[in-house]
């Protein structure tokens, strides 16, 4: 495997990590207002997520950072390209952000039903936003020869695109729901695992959709056996959701996510951001790499770095093992 | 092009107009936030460090009351910070394409090596008080803390590049990295990482005096013993930071003389070389003026000099005399590219905007002053015991903590309006041809209307943002410290919890 695709890799890794861990984040949020019904049940939702939630999406930061530093092109291409849901995706997780910090700093029902309005919404759009940027990679957008979006703001957005953004919302809901019932005890993880249950179906079927969609317009023949197996995991999670075994269906979609930025990154190989009006003027793998030493530099930096990071993440995660259950949660502060 | 429409050149100038004043309020603002937390973490670290040592229950209080007000400034820290990194993508794309092979190096090690340490601790710091052993826990808010002045590094680095561009060469028209150690041992980097640490310091230190003088003042509550340790905490990390911001600045600006010789001119508005220069401390009518006859200025005679090149007698050049030397080296006119719209083939105007780089300058090393000296007053106010019984004592305190946030942000606003026309200055010992015009960098793709909505939502985002975050400051200084005479909670009941 040469340096770009490598780099190529590293990114897509990057973007399977951010899902795998933000998603069930984002599904947090999004099940604020299902499964928290009274106070204390909101706060511990929060609560499963509290330790971890800022470290989880420095993975979109590295993804990003790791684009622009190995392949400048794309990150220019589809930065400005995808403008407003990048737009919507920072102001969703500036609000996301600054409502966890905030929201029981003042001790009035009236703020902290404000601050939950803004999880949840800010929830969904991020996770629709970050599904329609993922999606407009693989997919493309129009592009000029020297690689700008062409025919304005909504150019990029085609009906396959928005697929993308439900597709995300909908594995952060199922994500969000499992890991609700893996961290909590209690009415709060019946509840998790009955939700889970009922909406399973509807959170896959954009999944699927989109994975055919991807497949059938621009896949290989191999990238039938990541989409295979991304199905097979979801159907398992489901299945051991079902079983009461919350553990092994969170690890079952981990194995999805990973199957699905297969899926998706493998069928875009070796484009990194195709043109959708002229092929000649995608931006492929080898032409957006930066120069062979910075990829050498960087594969030293991430040598050191990312092992790290997965080592002190990991023990975050072994620190705050514990379930929580609202007999955890301390008098309003 | 296949099936487009030809690009709205008359639009470009208006997008770059448009993401400059963007670009401005976003940075201007994070770094509102970013000094608190760097300074801040580092002093709550030393706090707890105290606390762990010595078992005196006034150092536990401290932590936990700085602490807070710590983790509400530093939520707006992180997100303001999303949007730095996102936008060299969404409105500077051609810049991201210019500069990738270098620039988004330090940004991607930034993330890689220590905003992840820098998240992550911190997530253990705030929800790790009863899950882990002391020495761990307060192994978290180092890590946090010195993980915080490493993420400046390599920003700097970023930005120094682009103020000095080092390390690379010139291939089809683009820089090419061919040594990150030129990078990131960057001349100008490691004169400006002293200069930006010292300045959060600078904030932390004055914030310290402030909230500790008026919670001394109104005598509210039994800890008096932490507010005293606090404010001489502060004072004096106030007192070494303002030398160390003195030292790092005249190093920077002596630096400043050899590698962008107009920004040095411009922070001046000198029109004429002059030699021995003299210092202007205050002038009186319009700084921009194309011959200075009109202003009336207060002048300091060899000063400038020496700031410039550590020689009373030494020759500084003047904005007048560098416009024939920049168009000499660098041309005249802006490239006839299409790209530029209204901008192709004009001339080009090297002078910063010199009414902005003049009281930028100023205005920074005179609310810098001010602050040094508020931190040394508080020192002297208080020694040995005492406490003056004025009532202005307290409230110039108050007051002096947003002297040093005005002197970063002038700073700022200085180097980088003192940078333009350019976004990557000529290096004058670098290679040739390694620049680009900030005209040059703006996105080609993107229409204004986006740009004009990225820009207002943000900032009424900012805004609102702001209100909300002074509001919780001044409701947590006002509730005090916290009660921490009893031991912490039961195990099962989490602390510091959302």
């Amino acid at each position: 495997m040469d340096l770009p695709t490598f780099w190529f890799t590293v990114v897509a890794l990057f973007w399977v990590g951010f899902l795998f861990l933000e998603g069930f984040d984002f599904g947090v949020g999004m099940l604020l207002p299902i499964l928290g019904r009274d106070e204390v049940r909101r706060r511990v939702l929060i609560n499963t997520i509290g330790p971890v939630w800022d470290g989880n999406e420095v993975w979109l930061v590295v993804a990003a950072g790791a684009t622009f530093a190995a392949f400048p092109a794309w990150y220019a291409g589809l930065f400005s390209g995808a403008y407003l849901p990048l737009l919507a995706l920072l102001l969703a997780l500036i609000g996301r952000g600054v409502a966890f910090e905030y929201r029981g700093k003042i001790d009035t029902d009236r703020w902290r039903r404000t601050w939950d309005r803004v999880i949840t919404t800010a929830s969904w759009v991020a996770a629709l936003m970050v599904g329609i940027v993922v999606a407009t990679t693989v997919l493309g957008l129009p592009l000029d020869p020297a690689g700008d979006r062409i025919g304005g703001p909504f150019s990029s957005l085609r009906p396959v695109v928005l697929l993308g953004g439900l597709a995300v919302a909908g594995f952060a809901l199922l994500h969000g729901s499992v890991f609700v019932t893996l961290k909590t005890e209690g009415d709060i993880h019946d509840r998790a695992r009955r939700f889970g249950l009922r909406v399973a179906p509807i959170a896959a079927a954009p999944i699927v959709a989109l994975l055919l969609v991807v497949q059938l317009t621009e896949g290989h023949g191999w990238t039938w056996v990541p989409l295979a197996v991304a199905v097979a995991a979801i159907a398992g999670a489901v299945a051991r959701l079902r079983a009461d075994r919350d553990g092994q269906a969170f690890a079952l979609l981990g194995v999805a996510v990973v199957a699905l930025g297969t899926t998706l990154f493998g069928a875009l190989y070796p484009d990194v951001l195709p043109s959708t009006v002229n092929a000649a003027n995608s931006l492929t793998v080898h032409g957006a790499a930066s120069a062979h030493y910075t990829l050498v530099v960087m594969t030293w930096v991430a040598a050191f770095g990312a092992p790290a990071v997965l080592v002190y993440q990991s023990w975050t995660y072994w620190v705050f093992r514990r379930r929580i259950s609202t007999s955890h949660i301390p008098a309003a502060h | 092009m296949v099936g487009s429409r030809p690009r709205p050149h008359d639009c470009r100038v208006d997008i770059l107009g448009i993401a400059r004043w963007q670009f401005g309020i976003t940075t201007v603002y994070h770094f509102l936030m970013v000094p608190l937390t760097i300074g801040l973490s580092v002093l709550v670290a030393v706090m707890q460090t105290a606390w762990v040592r010595t078992g005196d229950r006034k150092y536990l209080a401290m932590t936990k009351f700085w602490g807070k007000l710590l983790l509400i400034n530093f939520a707006m820290g992180v997100v303001t910070g999303l949007v730095q990194e996102f936008q060299f993508g969404m409105n500077w794309s051609a810049y991201s394409r210019f500069v990738g092979d270098v620039f988004g190096a330090p940004l991607a090690m930034e993330g890689l090596l220590a905003f992840f340490v820098e998240s992550t601790f911190l997530g253990l710091w705030i929800f790790g008080w009863d899950r882990l052993p002391r020495q761990v826990h307060l192994g978290c808010v180092w890590a946090f803390s010195l993980a915080s002045i490493v993420s400046a590094y390599f920003i700097l680095a970023a930005n120094s590049w682009m103020q000095h561009p080092v390390g690379v060469e010139l291939v089809n028209g683009r820089p090419r990295l061919t040594s990150v150690w030129a990078v990131l041992s960057n001349p100008t980097l490691l004169a400006a990482l002293p200069h930006t640490v010292a300045g959060c310091f600078a904030v932390s230190a004055t914030f310290l005096v402030g909230i500790a003088a008026w919670q001394i003042a109104r005598r509210r509550d039994r800890h008096e013993a932490m507010w005293r340790a606090s404010l001489k905490l502060g004072a004096w990390v106030g007192v070494l930071a303002f030398a160390a911001l003195a030292y790092s600045g005249d190093t920077q600006g002596k630096l400043m003389f050899q590698q962008q010789p107009m920004k040095m001119a411009a922070a001046e508005a000198l029109c004429h070389t002059e030699q021995p220069a003299a210092f202007s401390v205050f002038a009186y009518g319009n700084v921009a003026k194309p011959n200075c006859e009109s202003v009336k200025s207060l002048e300091v005679p060899y000063v400038l000099s020496f700031l410039a090149t550590g020689s009373f007698s030494s020759r500084v050049e003047g904005v007048q005399d560098l416009i024939p030397q920049y168009q000499a080296k660098y041309g005249a006119n802006y490239p006839n590219d299409p790209a530029l719209g209204s901008l192709a083939g004009k001339p080009i105007d090297y002078v910063p905007d010199l009414p902005v780089t003049y009281w930028g300058f100023r205005l920074m090393i005179g609310f810098g002053a001010v602050a040094a000296l508020a931190a040394l007053g508080a020192l002297w106010l208080v020694r040995r015991g005492r406490f003056p019984k004025t009532k202005w004592f307290p409230r110039a305190a108050v007051l002096a903590i947003a002297t040093p946030y005005l002197a970063n942000a002038f700073g700022w606003i200085f180097t980088e309006m003192g940078l333009q026309p350019w976004v990557v200055a000529p290096n004058p010992t670098g290679v040739d041809g390694v620049w680009l015009y900030t005209a040059e960098a703006v996105s080609s793709g993107v229409t204004t209307g986006e740009a004009l909505t990225s820009v207002i939502a943000l900032t009424t985002v900012y805004a609102v943002l702001a209100v909300i975050e002074i509001v919780l400051m001044v409701r947590y200084v006002r509730a005090g410290a916290d009660d921490v005479s009893r031991d912490e909670p039961a195990d099962d009941v989490l602390t510091f919890a959302y």
